[in-house]
């Protein structure tokens, strides 16, 4: 991303070019590594190559953003831009994916309520019991606990299934079988079981389901040592996840969201997949790293458009992998921006940003120029009424006065 | 039912060989021997919904010298490990199975190693049953290297992937639906086998394996729900936790079979009859009438809620080894020195093997973060003061 300075070169010396304070002592200036400096307020920025930014509040007047909508700049799978592909909506991008592995591999199976003849609550196994009939596309009773328990058992002989929970919150009732069988067998009968399963489902708040189902499991499931745990939030990623979860030998949880569903994007026709442990960067960007997942991906996006507007150049990364985190591409962000801002649908008490903001205080401290802010939805469980969803939620409005307080 | 009349005929050849006084190469044939015996089972089978089997069982000398044998393994190994405990080699938690060993042994002379078997806790001697060696056993049990779970897993935690024996479960009524799934596994593969999932009188109160059952029965599934009634959920007496004890009619459409659990041969028919039962029509219970005779677990004395005579009555009057012991000795199939120099024999077998497993030395360390993922993933993981440590994971 080009960005044009009022002129400082490499080698001048920093504490001529700033006007707040500036302890010389705590900084050592090379040309070529970055560096931060350890203060709240406007300060000089080097960057790798050793251009200095200077006061990107203030100046900003003069830099020119080549792109003020948000950029999808893909990893380094396809991007869906370029290429002719086919569109269509999340859900059946879930679906091709789901399809594409049964076909190449017999040993996946679907089980779960509503899945077979009923098509799927949210249309993602529509069609596939007619394809792959009642043995591969399971419909199983009311009975979470021993279903994804059966999935379990299944998987330690070598079958692949996926498992659904008609909503996320109802895998609640199959904690101890998701904690204990499906994250643990692996370490406790040592390696000689692995566990291929993929549980996934949609979860996060929706419009107006009532406290019940609208929940975000990602937070509980977090500490299960064993389990990967994943987040979609496009057409392309959900496909691309989809698959690689199947393909891992890893048990993974594949959180989708309520909403999301009817997303409309054009994907590749060749067969991908997206890395289970890769975070994907959005919108690239110089101020400060916004980290989000799922839903709020698309309120930080709208955020992202009204801080162009006012100067700011957030740098915006979906984070996809909820365990483990990508503190590869994180901390790169980090050390490019040096302020974080977390935006989630999680809860602020034990959530998501919760650990992620100590996996990055502990492992980029000397990097961060502001503590880290985190967004999340409110501690309450969801209202029903309308307006009262939308305060628990983090709105746009929110995120832009985050950045906005973080920068100055 | 009248004996077979190979009796007879043994004996009187053993009247012919007496005065040669060398009996013991004379007998070496016996326990190789395969002709068939008929026995009579202790008590006849209490059936729901289906029809009993016969109390008629086949079995043969060497079925009969192995029953014993591998009975006197199991009970010598249990108490060993009560030893091994009390000197604080093996800690935490500890199930022992003496008292219901028969279930064990029985079960695997009905099927074989591509049937699966999964149980809860007390999974030392079904480990045993399934293959798993003594050294493994004990290793295990200390926490050692060469543990079947390489120490990572413990008492509670034994599996043996390649005889089908998936474990080995600490929470009680969790492993009832892995079972279903490994039914349904087998359906899936058109294996032809079956799963035994066993648990116990405690567990038969779990509502998964209602649910796990209900699935199993509607989808026609291998399985056979084996609920080992030891009369007593670690405290609590089955009359107190339950209020329909028989646990063979718990099924209600699914078909139950009520076993004396403390006779080999009535498991061993039992369990064929279930497997026939499970691969035509679907699921079926078990309910093996057993006891334990220590408590629920080392910390559990095991006389609080119940009286040393009833403890001692039942090791008197129906202990699996003494019946197996008596069968042989009415058959003539071994003498009484014979069955002590087993006994001996299998007593320094497992004093040999846990000198062996207390030399097995501790996991290493970086053994910690193994097999936490498959293929693990590069994850960075701190040590425990979290500043000087870090390890990139395999």
């Amino acid at each position: 991303m080009a960005a044009i300075f009022q002129g400082v070169g490499a080698a001048a010396p920093l504490s001529s070019s700033l006007s707040n304070s500036f302890d010389s002592n705590k900084s050592v200036f090379s040309p070529r590594r970055s560096f931060s400096v350890r203060k709240r307020a406007s300060f000089a920025v080097v960057r790798s190559d050793g251009i200095v930014n200077l006061n990107p509040n203030g100046r900003s007047a003069q830099r020119l953003v080549s792109n003020a909508v948000a950029t999808k700049a893909d990893g380094p799978a396809a991007s869906s831009s370029s290429k002719p592909g086919h569109e269509l909506l999340l859900f059946e991008a879930l679906q091709e994916g789901l399809e594409e592995e049964m076909e190449r591999d017999p040993r996946v199976c679907v089980m779960g309520e509503d899945v077979g003849h009923y098509g799927g609550s949210y249309k993602v196994t529509k069609g596939l019991a007619k394809r792959f009939g009642d043995l591969r596309v399971l419909d199983t009773p009311i009975a979470e606990n021993s279903f994804t328990g059966m999935g379990i058992g299944a998987a330690m002989t070598g079958l692949r299934p996926v498992i659904e929970g008609m909503n996320m919150g109802f895998l609640l009732l199959a904690f101890n079988q998701i904690s204990n069988n499906c994250g643990m067998l692996h370490y406790t009968s040592g390696g000689q079981f692995t566990i291929p399963v993929v549980i996934r489902g949609p979860g996060g708040v929706g419009r107006q389901l009532g406290a019940e189902h609208s929940q975000r499991l990602e937070s509980y499931f977090q500490s299960i040592p064993g389990i990967q745990m994943v987040a979609c939030s496009t057409p392309y990623n959900a496909k691309g996840l989809m698959k690689a979860a199947i393909r891992s030998e890893n048990p993974v949880i594949l959180f989708e969201h309520v909403l999301l569903y009817n997303l409309k994007e054009r994907i590749p026709d060749e067969d991908y997949i997206c890395n289970l442990e890769e975070a994907e960067m959005v919108r690239p960007g110089e101020h400060v790293t916004i980290l989000t997942y799922s839903r709020m991906r698309y309120h930080v996006m709208q955020a992202a458009k009204t801080l162009v507007n006012k100067g700011y150049d957030p740098e915006v990364i979906d984070i996809r992998s909820l365990k483990p985190f990508d503190l590869h591409t994180i901390g790169n962000s980090v050390k490019k921006t040096h302020r974080v801002l977390i935006v989630e649908e999680c809860m602020r008490t034990g959530g998501i940003g919760a650990s992620l903001t100590a996996a990055i205080t502990e492992n980029f401290n000397d990097y961060l120029d502001a503590p880290i802010m985190c967004l999340s939805s409110q501690d309450v469980p969801t209202p029903y009424a309308g307006t009262l969803e939308e305060v628990t939620v983090v709105q746009p409005a929110q995120i832009v006065t985050a950045v906005e307080q973080l920068c100055q | 039912m009248a004996l077979s009349y190979l009796r007879s005929s043994s004996s009187r050849s053993v009247n012919l060989l007496k005065p040669l006084s060398s009996s013991l190469p004379l007998r070496r044939p016996i326990s190789t021997d395969t002709t068939p015996i008929t026995v009579e089972t202790s008590v006849p089978f209490t059936s729901h919904q289906c029809d009993a089997p016969s109390r008629s069982v086949e079995t043969n000398p060497k079925e009969l010298l192995t029953f014993f044998r591998d009975m006197a393994l199991m009970r010598r190994m249990e108490i060993a490990a009560d030893s091994l405990y009390k000197a604080k080699f093996i800690r935490g938690f500890c199930h022992l199975y003496d008292g219901q060993e028969a279930v064990a042994v029985g079960m695997e002379a009905a099927i074989t190693k591509k049937d699966c078997i999964i149980t809860a806790y007390r999974d030392h001697c079904t480990f045993i049953g399934r293959g798993g060696t003594l050294l493994e056993v004990f290793a295990e049990l200390m926490g050692r290297q060469a543990g079947c779970s390489k120490g990572k897993g413990g008492s509670m935690h034994f599996y043996k992937k390649d005889s089908n024996f998936y474990g080995g479960h600490g929470i009680v009524g969790a492993q009832v639906p892995l079972g279903c799934g490994l039914a349904f596994a087998q359906k899936y593969s058109k294996d032809e086998t079956v799963t035994f999932a066993l648990y116990g009188d405690g567990a038969a109160n779990q509502g998964q394996l209602f649910e796990a059952l209900n699935i199993s029965a509607l989808w026609d599934l291998p399985a056979i729900l084996v609920c080992e009634n030891n009369h007593y959920g670690m405290g609590t007496a089955e009359w107190r936790a339950a209020k329909s004890p028989a646990y063979y009619k718990r099924g209600d459409y699914v078909p139950g079979l009520k076993v004396d659990g403390m006779d080999a041969l009535a498991v061993k028919q039992a369990c064929k009859f279930a497997k026939e039962h499970a691969l035509k029509n679907g699921p079926i219970i078990l309910e093996m009438d057993t006891y334990r005779y220590h408590g629920h677990s080392m910390s559990d004395p095991g006389s609080t809620y119940r009286t040393r005579d009833e403890i001692s009555g039942v090791r008197q009057e129906r202990d699996p080894i003494e019946r197996i012991r008596k069968l042989i000795l009415s058959h003539d199939l071994a003498t009484e020195e014979e069955l002590k120099d087993i006994e001996k024999e299998v007593r320094k077998e497992v004093d040999d093997t846990i000198t062996q497993a207390k030399e097995s030395p501790m996991p290493e360390p970086s053994k910690l973060f193994t097999n936490v993922y498959a293929k693990g993933l590069g994850v960075e993981s701190f040590g425990a003061d979290r500043k000087e440590v870090r390890a990139t994971l395999p």
